[in-house]
């Protein structure tokens, strides 16, 4: 039994999440203080993974960092940087494809902080960012594991988007949701068992601890 | 010497209405502050701790230029450091009563004297939650103090005390307040309840 599908999957998870907590913090801090076209934009933006096709984003992925033209091409030669079929390019639509899963749960949160906390601390002396790591980021404990759980359970269910800009490279694209397809495309159902009942396993664990850990401080776990 | 000439839009349902405030300030004096619901008594706190924008006007506190929006000076609410007590208390969730303090000051035996005036020692390893409406609004006082303010703003400062506690801490205050040199603003509802403990009015009316 193969299992680097499964460990592919869990790296490609933590990576995109990681990144995804570096760019969604300070990100979903801008868009939660007021309102401009600008934000409604790059929301919207933020938010279409949630309505689009999965095909769809990653046929314009392919498509934007093809190596023969354009941006794909320009980052081959400079950089010697190739998105498609590799796992940066995973990691690259992971990133796009899961984002509304980490910047929308902070945001609302963050949002619904009372503005006053905000001005408390400034009127101590204390800089947004200080504010925002002693005093914001700390009041939303709950909605931050919510968001980072959402975020890696999601990106181990990616298939569409992979698919499209990744293929099915063993050890480098092939992630368990593909592996699943193509056990099932090869008639082997004990593989694609396997490996569905591992991401149900790990789905459910993940989705289950923040229940219990959210519990006393949501109303729902997905708040 | 506090010298404030600002104009405030308020949002109304009313049609627009604007907070208009040209008035002097002697250092070291205690201001009630007083009028109507909606006629921008908040606002005009927020105004001179920074936190609100006026459209026009002046604010020089010592000569100190802290807004002049013709020559477009705005000063920080950071670089202004008024003490300010909100009329929600803005208490911090995730901080004990002693780590409100010393997020606002390193200061550890004042931190240790505000703990004693706000009777509140016993109490200081408790997060709000755990922490009566007074005890929270003491707290606020607290921490609005413990960065030693030139201009200390309190927005219904006593609301949730009870006669005896708000009578003995307003004694404490003005103590606190003449050690300091603090020039006060206090917004209340109620004119009994700071009889004695302020020397100047500003009664503050919305215009059409």
């Amino acid at each position: 039994m193969d299992l680097s599908p499964i460990w592919l999957t869990l790296k490609l998870a933590s990576i995109t999440t990681f990144l995804l907590l570096l760019i969604g913090l300070p990100l979903a801090w801008w868009l939660s203080k007021g309102k401009s076209i600008i934000k409604i934009i790059l929301e919207a933006i933020i938010t279409m993974p949630l309505v689009l096709p999965p095909s769809v984003l990653g046929f314009y992925l392919l498509i934007a960092f093809s190596p023969q033209h354009g941006v794909g091409k320009w980052l081959l030669q400079t950089f010697n940087i190739q998105f498609v079929f590799s796992f940066q390019g995973l990691v690259l639509a992971s990133v796009i494809y899961s984002m509304p899963f980490m910047i929308g749960p902070i945001k609302s949160a963050l949002q619904q902080l009372p503005a006053s906390l905000a001005q408390a601390s400034y009127t101590l002396g204390k800089t947004p960012r200080q504010t925002f790591l002693r005093v914001l980021l700390p009041n939303i404990k709950p909605s931050l594991l919510t968001a980072i759980v959402l975020t890696f359970a999601h990106t181990l269910g990616e298939f569409g988007v992979v698919l499209m800009i990744g293929g099915n490279i063993p050890n480098v694209t092939r992630v368990a949701s593909i592996a699943v397809y193509d056990s099932v495309e090869g008639m082997d159902y004990a593989a694609a068992n396997t490996y569905s009942l591992l991401l149900f396993c790990i789905t459910f664990v993940l989705v289950i601890g923040v229940f219990i850990f959210n519990k006393a401080h949501a109303k729902s776990p997905l708040e | 010497m506090i010298s404030i000439d600002i104009q405030k839009k308020l949002k109304a349902y009313s049609g627009q209405q604007w907070l208009k405030v040209n008035r002097d300030f002697a250092d070291g004096s205690i201001t009630k502050i007083y009028g109507p619901s909606g006629a921008g008594k908040t606002t005009f706190l927020k105004v001179i701790a920074g936190l609100v924008q006026p459209e026009k006007g002046i604010i020089k506190v010592d000569d100190r230029v802290w807004v002049d929006t013709a020559s477009k000076i705005t000063l920080s609410p950071q670089d202004r450091r008024t003490g300010f007590v909100f009329q929600d208390y803005a208490l911090f969730p995730n901080m004990t009563v002693q780590q409100h303090l010393e997020y606002a000051s390193n200061d550890a035996r004042w931190i240790q004297k505000l703990l004693t005036i706000g009777k509140l020692e016993t109490l200081a390893t408790h997060k709000p939650l755990y922490l009566s409406g007074g005890q929270q609004q003491r707290l606020a006082i607290l921490r609005a103090l413990a960065i030693k303010p030139q201009i200390l703003l309190m927005d219904e400062p006593f609301s949730a005390l009870d006669a005896a506690m708000k009578a003995a801490l307003i004694s404490e205050l003005k103590v606190l307040f003449n050690e300091l040199k603090a020039t006060v603003f206090i917004i209340s509802h109620n004119p009994q309840e700071l009889e004695g403990l302020c020397d100047e009015e500003l009664m503050i009316d919305t215009e059409g």
